[in-house]
């Protein structure tokens, strides 16, 4: 550990103005280190997702730096941005975001193909993602011909099809039954997560914490806890 | 083709609803808009069929003459002080008038009768059947074998017919470049015989046609005309006029042109709605692009280049659509005046053109919109 993947400092946002101005995230500091699987966890409008989405080079904070990498990614401009989130992280929506008009393995290849990477060899590369989660036979079927667990698998493929650094998930069980739910984070946790990755998992699902390496809990915008499990560290 | 244009492709290709609804707006705008103007087209085309097929360099008329068939007579001194003008080769006189002859089954026909100059025959059509120098035979008339051929009962050779009491004899079947504007047939004769045949006002000179003796010489000759009190056109001036006088004096040329705008709007607001619509269906997949990593410019190509190849796609159904119609109708009805010209083409794809610029740029507006941490608000 120690090794920083993001860096975190004094984070705050807000939206709206005036009377409407509303705090979401308030000065929140930490730091998800390579080969860790960090939670982040709290009630609904604790300001999880803002937060996710401020590290992650999506939403600017008001004030604050996010370091990725030793990088300061607010720092740059929006092109470079969108270059870190193409090669640097991975991302998996709450609803997965995957394109019905397209198969499978070519919802897979869309990181690829916008590395600029020739088609043909974009889709070879996917299906080897694709068989990684199990997912191979079902190459040529659109995203709505499978099941809620499948497409989730198949928003991991998507995910790590263009290897990058840091994944981020957000509330990746809550639209699973719980074997499902907890299945899919074992698959994270074992086949995944390694010593050059880390993962950051956005969920209220307490079924799954034992998977966890690090959980930080929010509240009403603040961290008010950060706990690493020190046991499975060592 | 890059693999993102490959993604915007397949994106609105595998959305076979959109996709043929996107495609059937604008190729209905297209099939209307190149039906109207090539309709438009032909009927000008034929409306100046006479002056194409004379074939003369100039035409002196009555400056009041607005088209080829309304022809104001002029008197005989306009002919000669044409041919002392410098630079004119030669003038000669021509007849354009309508008769109605009696068919060998007891019918009146109407036709289009043109009286060539007797000396040279100057302005003659291409003989498909019969010998140029029979039309100097004793009552005799070429007939043009063209789509209102038949409605004189399929002349040949030697049929004769009664032209306002005088006998007219075929001695000669010809073909012409382009068909008239109204639906009846065309006789040649001489010049002589058309005005003893057909009743004539006190002068008898439809058009003078002037040959110059070169190109520079035209405009000196047109100055000379005018100051006779006549106008001197070139055949391309003609054709113009008379196009002008179909389009804005008509009526014809306002109703295509509504026509043509209703077509466009049609189009435009299916193509755009549609597209429109296939936007904020994918707007979660756009943000979840950009959130990907795709950049801004990278999804506005992605846009326009759906926009686009529909576009293209039912520009190209839509022409062809109407080129197969148009064929179609002239395989039943030989003389269907329609006519797809370059401009006609060039209209209909800038008119396509400002659709997917529009429907792209509604597009572009909302994509360029969505930022992706609404995709991670769900």
């Amino acid at each position: 550990m120690g090794n920083a993947a993001i860096k975190a400092n004094g984070l705050i946002k807000w939206f709206g103005q005036g009377e409407t101005k509303t705090t979401a995230v308030k000065n929140a500091s930490f730091e998800a280190d390579f080969g860790e699987l960090l939670y982040i966890v709290g009630p609904s409008g604790s300001g999880k997702t803002t937060l996710l989405s401020m590290i992650s080079g999506i939403l600017k904070p008001n004030e604050g730096s996010v370091l990725v990498e030793g990088k300061d990614i607010w720092q740059m401009k929006s092109d470079d941005i969108a270059d870190l989130r193409l090669h640097k992280i991975g991302f998996v929506f709450q609803d997965y975001h995957l394109f019905p008009r397209l198969t499978t393995v070519e919802n897979v290849a869309i990181p690829l193909i916008l590395k600029k990477m020739q088609w043909n060899e974009a889709i070879r590369v996917a299906l080897e993602y694709l068989d990684i989660v199990g997912l191979k036979d079902r190459a040529q079927l659109p995203p709505v011909k499978l099941s809620g667990g499948e497409q989730q698998r198949v928003a991991i493929a998507r995910a790590i099809a263009g290897q990058p650094d840091i994944l981020i998930f957000d509330e990746p069980t809550a639209s699973l039954d719980g074997d499902t739910g907890k299945k899919i984070v074992e698959f994270i946790k074992t086949k995944i997560l390694n010593p050059d990755r880390c993962v950051i998992i956005v969920t209220h699902d307490n079924r799954i914490y034992e998977y966890a390496d690090a959980i930080m809990k929010m509240e009403d915008g603040k961290i008010t806890d950060f706990e690493r499990n020190t046991q499975q560290d060592a | 083709m890059s693999g993102i244009l490959k993604i915007a492709l397949k994106l609105l290709v595998n959305d076979r609803s959109k996709f043929i609804a996107l495609l059937v707006g604008i190729t209905f705008a297209v099939f209307l808009m190149i039906m109207m103007m090539s309709m438009f087209s032909g009927i000008l085309a034929r409306s100046s069929a006479s002056v194409y097929n004379i074939g003369a360099k100039i035409w002196v008329m009555d400056p009041a003459v607005n088209n080829a068939t309304s022809s104001i007579p002029m008197p005989d001194y306009v002919l000669s002080k044409t041919r002392s003008i410098d630079g004119v080769k030669y003038a000669v006189p021509i007849y354009f008038g309508n008769a109605l002859v009696k068919l060998k089954s007891g019918a009146y026909q109407a036709v289009s009768v043109i009286g060539l100059d007797d000396a040279t025959l100057y302005g003659r059509p291409e003989l498909i059947e019969g010998k140029i120098e029979d039309i100097y035979a004793e009552s005799a008339f070429f007939v043009v074998k063209d789509a209102e051929f038949k409605k004189l009962e399929n002349p040949v050779i030697g049929t004769e017919f009664e032209i306002n009491d005088h006998r007219g004899l075929v001695v000669g079947l010809a073909k012409v470049a382009t068909g008239g504007l109204f639906g009846i047939p065309t006789v040649y004769t001489t010049y002589n015989r058309a005005i003893t045949y057909i009743p004539s006002m006190r002068f008898t000179t439809s058009y003078i046609l002037i040959e110059p003796k070169s190109e520079a010489d035209i405009p000196f000759i047109q100055q000379q005309v005018k100051k006779l009190g006549y106008q001197a056109l070139t055949r391309d001036q003609f054709v113009g006029k008379i196009s002008d006088f179909y389009t804005y004096q008509t009526g014809m040329g306002m109703n295509v042109l509504m026509m043509t705008a209703i077509s466009f709007i049609v189009g435009l607001s299916i193509s755009g709605q549609t597209f429109y619509t296939f936007i904020l269906e994918n707007m979660e997949r756009f943000g979840a692009l950009k959130a990907i990593g795709a950049k801004g410019h990278e999804l506005v190509t992605m846009i326009l280049f759906q926009a686009s190849f529909t576009a293209l796609l039912g520009y190209g159904i839509g022409v062809g659509l109407a080129s197969g119609l148009m064929i179609l109708a002239k395989l039943r009805l030989p003389s269907y005046a329609a006519q797809v010209t370059y401009f006609n083409l060039t209209f209909a794809f800038f008119m396509v053109l400002i659709m997917a610029g529009v429907s792209s740029y509604i597009g572009v507006r909302k994509v360029l919109q969505i930022q992706p941490f609404d995709i991670f608000r769900g």
